[in-house]
């Protein structure tokens, strides 16, 4: 194991003795023991900068299942360096900030950083795993962590409906994935990404590529919060703020941006790659802002924002695909898309993290965080106004911030899509930079809501629980530390481009040379009016809000996913409660009809289907009067049970059968038979007269069999079946019994005459012990049966 | 012969799958002793029927029949006895103790598992 397998599990083993801080440290906010871990874990892995930006991936393998191909081999490139960095050090600052926003005194802390570090490690795993299986754990595991967290107020009934929306969400889309990695599997051999993606013109051929593709973008588009899965988000905001901060918006929701990232260069040369990914981003980013606008609640907003930012990151990755038909292109003309998915990426985890932050000190320091309520808290906390400030200007995608910078390059990649003429996209590709400005025109909205709404106008301090005062200090660093790094990546936003952006360009589209270089000022491109267009249109819109508002009540709520989701869940619980209770109606002879009718319907379709019916008369012997007698008496017998109107009628033909059944042995030559039978059916029919005597009391209806169609039918099927078999089945002897060996050894290796009796005690002596079992077992348990009252004594 | 035989437990099959899907539990049992009748019968019927002297060596006979399916049959029979003596008090304690023998009224209830 080597320290960078440390690296990756450390938290999960960090979590172990969480527990003993909390118990044993009660003084101490268990917070601060763990506040080392992730600083160190950013601190390592920054020492990899170098090594990734030389182009150089270090790999590290530690087996785990060397015969099934899985091993735990630990990869850094630029891509996954990118996602280790981003999860360390938001995780710094989350945790620093969760030291003050959870109460020592009132909250578990033990389970919720349990939690947290779970979360931590697994998502250092997926981004950090080279095997796709051991990927999948670590994937799996950030679902169920997500859920425990997003469920840690688990006496809220709306934080366990959250959890579990969300767990079975993305639980589908993990097993989708786990489909895709089969196929993979099955199309290359290999478990391992980077021997994958040299492979990646082959899989094209081959009839399993679209289907891998499908599971794969379906796994990334369920974690990622893409239309229509991004309904789980929004109530996956019940989660206490540092976790929202943390998983919804900068690290778990970015999986699926990171699996598509990921497997772009295996996936990327095919045109539904690129409609499929480009068009849903697009999608989620229109939905996502759309309905960000109508939202009251601040968190609500947030996660709308965050549906809608990953819908942009996502259209970019799949516009991005385009370069990979152009390799030839030598100023990477079409990786610009590429590029600002991956800026905007940081971006957004940055000023993302700090609005939840800030949104989580307006919730500590007011009670509520319902817009509504809120209000001219502007002199009241100067420096979280600020805060937000920044966050949402940069949001909107305003100068001088690093959303500026990198919503130009989003316009810019979206503009040069209408020059590409493969996949159709010279006819299409109008919608992309469409819909793009209108979701930016929506997006600088709710920007400016969440900001003025909340923290200009009218302070209505009758409506707020407690009175607001600004923030404690440490809850302030973080969302400070944040807000700093979006000024300072949106100045000088190359210290960024050549460590961190480009060697993660070159994991997403190998082959390919770059030269990133994000620039301030473009000059007066079509881009620049296009956020000037942004920026006026959307003042208009926010300061005409009230007039226009009414159009969110013209969608039917009918039509809303929610409906569709809870009404899907409810309707399959009451179709598979109904279908249950439909065919398991707790009568017997239901059950036995649907089994003596499966009977039928297999053995007769088979002797039907394999043409097996046989009728030969050549092995028959010859027919007795004795016989024709008894096969008659047996039959008479039989069949008036069927009418017999009392109990006891039935029991003494019953009986007459048996008796008859003897009589036949003696016939057919059988000594040991008839005696055995004639001795059993005299007890078995005293038995029933036994239960016949204890029972006329109880009920007497001694009438007969009520009469019914479906019974006759099934019984006359299985009596023609059972005749049917027995038929083909003696006209189709293969060989001769075995019986010769018997006859011949039976005194010379035995020493007994009777063949029967040394069957069954020599030969075949342990069918005789266990059905001596079977006796013993029968008696005992008739004796259990009459002695032992336990319902009895337990009332006594 | 064997072809009589086999319609002859065809029937007795018949008789009890219908009885075996009545509601009275005795019936029910009445049922499964015709149809171990009936499985015995076909057990020695695919044997071959008729085609020597019993199993007995002190026959001095030319051919014997099989004893091998007399061997099953015998040890079929016991168990098929335990099993349906089982089954008989059963059957028995469950009128003492429920104080019906419809199969329709002895049903579980929703709930109640």
């Amino acid at each position: 194991m080597s320290l960078l397998h440390l690296a990756i599990v450390s938290p999960l083993l960090f979590a172990i003795f969480i527990p003993f801080f909390y118990k044993y440290f009660r003084q101490i906010h268990t917070g601060w023991f763990l506040l080392p871990l992730p600083i160190l874990l950013f601190s390592y892995f920054i020492s990899y900068l170098p090594e990734t930006k030389a182009n150089g991936a270090v790999s590290r393998t530690l087996s785990w299942i060397p015969s099934f191909g899985i091993n735990f081999t630990a990869r850094v490139d630029g891509l996954g360096l990118l996602f280790a960095l981003l999860i360390t050090g938001i995780g710094s600052l989350v945790v620093l900030y969760s030291i003050y926003y959870l109460s020592k005194e009132k909250e578990k802390l033990n389970t919720f950083y349990v939690y947290l570090l779970l979360f931590m490690g697994a998502m250092l795993g997926v981004v950090l795993s080279d095997n796709l299986i051991v990927m999948y754990a670590f994937w799996e595991l950030t679902s169920f962590s997500s859920f425990l967290l997003i469920g840690y107020w688990y006496h809220r009934e709306k934080s366990r409906y959250g959890a579990q929306k969300s767990m079975m969400i993305t639980v589908l889309g993990g097993l989708a994935m786990l489909g895709g990695i089969i196929l993979l599997y099955l199309m290359t051999g290999t478990f391992s990404i980077s021997e994958i993606v040299p492979m990646a013109s082959e899989i094209m051929e081959k009839p399993y590529f679209v289907p891998a593709l499908l599971c794969f973008l379906l796994g990334a588009f369920t974690k990622s919060a893409q239309f229509p899965f991004h309904i789980w988000l929004p109530d996956a905001m019940e989660a206490p703020t540092p976790v929202s901060a943390y998983l919804h918006s900068a690290t778990m929701v970015k999986a699926g941006i990171y699996l598509v990232a990921r497997m772009s260069p295996v996936f990327a040369e095919s045109g539904i790659w690129l409609w499929l990914v480009a068009s849903f981003g697009i999608v989620t980013l229109f939905w996502g802002s759309f309905s960000a606008v109508k939202q009251t609640d601040l968190k609500g907003i947030l996660a709308f924002s965050t549906i809608s930012q990953l819908g942009l990151i996502m259209s970019l990755l799949g516009l991005g695909a385009a370069a990979l038909h152009y390799d030839t292109v030598e100023d990477s003309f079409y990786t610009i898309a590429t590029t600002a998915a991956v800026f905007h990426l940081i971006n957004h985890a940055t000023f993302k993290g700090s609005l939840f932050m800030v949104v989580g000190i307006v919730d500590h320091e007011t009670g509520t965080r319902d817009i509504r309520k809120l209000g001219g808290l502007m002199s009241f906390m100067p420096i979280t106004f600020t805060l937000a400030l920044i966050g949402a200007f940069s949001m909107a995608g305003l100068p001088p911030f690093n959303g500026f910078l990198s919503k130009e390059m989003f316009f810019t990649g979206m503009v040069r899509i209408l020059e590409v003429d493969i996949f159709n996209l010279d006819t299409w590709g109008i919608l992309f930079p469409v819909l793009a400005w209108i979701a930016s025109v929506f997006t600088f909205i709710y920007s400016m809501v969440l900001v003025f709404k909340t923290f200009t106008g009218k302070f209505q301090p009758e409506k707020l629980d407690k009175k607001p005062h600004e923030a404690p200090f440490g809850m302030l660093i973080s969302p400070i530390i944040l807000a700093s790094l979006v000024i300072i990546i949106g100045f000088f936003p190359n210290i960024l481009s050549s460590t961190i952006i480009a060697p993660a360009l070159g994991v997403i589209m190998p082959g390919l040379v770059f030269d990133v270089h994000i620039s301030f000022w473009h000059g007066f491109t079509p881009e620049l009016f296009m956020t000037l267009g942004v920026i006026a249109f959307g003042v208009l819109l926010y300061t005409t809000l009230d007039k226009w508002r009414q159009i969110y009540d013209l969608f039917p709520e009918k039509l809303a996913l929610n409906r569709f989701y809870d009404g899907g869940i409810e309707g399959m619980q009451t179709f598979s409660s109904n279908l249950t209770r439909t065919y398991m109606n707790g009568f017997i002879r239901t059950y036995l009809v649907y089994i003596f009718t499966f009977f039928i319907l297999l053995l007769g379709t088979t002797l039907v289907w394999k043409n097996a019916f046989k009728l030969s008369t050549n092995d028959l012997s010859s027919i007795g009067f004795y016989e024709v007698l008894l096969a008659l008496i047996i039959a008479a017998a039989s069949i008036s049970i069927l009418f017999a109107k009392s109990r006891l009628t039935s029991i003494i033909l019953l009986g007459a059968v048996g008796y008859t059944v003897a009589l036949f042995f003696v016939l057919f030559r059988a000594p040991d038979l008839a005696l055995t039978q004639l001795v059993i059916e005299t007890v078995s029919v005293s038995l029933f007269l036994l239960c016949f005597y204890h029972l006329p009391k109880l009920k007497r209806d001694e009438e007969r069999i009520r009469f019914k169609a479906v019974n006759l039918a099934v019984s006359i099927g299985v009596g023609a079946i059972v005749t049917l078999i027995a038929l083909s089945a003696h006209s189709n002897k293969l060989f001769d019994s075995i019986a010769s060996y018997y006859i011949e050894n039976t005194y010379k290796e035995a020493a007994g005459k009777n063949m029967v009796n040394v069957i069954l005690v020599d030969f075949r002596g342990f069918d005789t012990m266990f059905e001596i079992c079977v006796l013993g077992i029968a008696a005992l348990g008739i004796f259990a049966m009459i002695k032992l009252r336990l319902a009895r004594r337990n009332e006594g | 012969m064997e072809i009589l035989m086999s319609v002859l437990i065809g029937i007795l099959f018949m008789t009890a799958t219908y009885l075996m899907l009545s509601k009275s539990l005795l019936r029910i049992i009445i049922g499964t002793g015709l149809l171990s009748h009936g499985a015995h019968l076909l057990l020695i019927t695919m044997g071959g029927l008729k085609r020597g002297d019993p199993p007995l060596l002190g026959e001095h006979a030319k051919n014997y029949v099989d004893p091998i399916p007399q061997a099953l049959i015998l040890t079929a029979i016991v168990i098929s006895f335990g099993v349906t003596a089982f089954f008989l008090v059963l059957a028995y304690r469950a009128y003492q103790e429920l104080g019906t023998d419809n199969m329709d009224r002895l049903r579980g209830k929703e709930g109640n598992d």
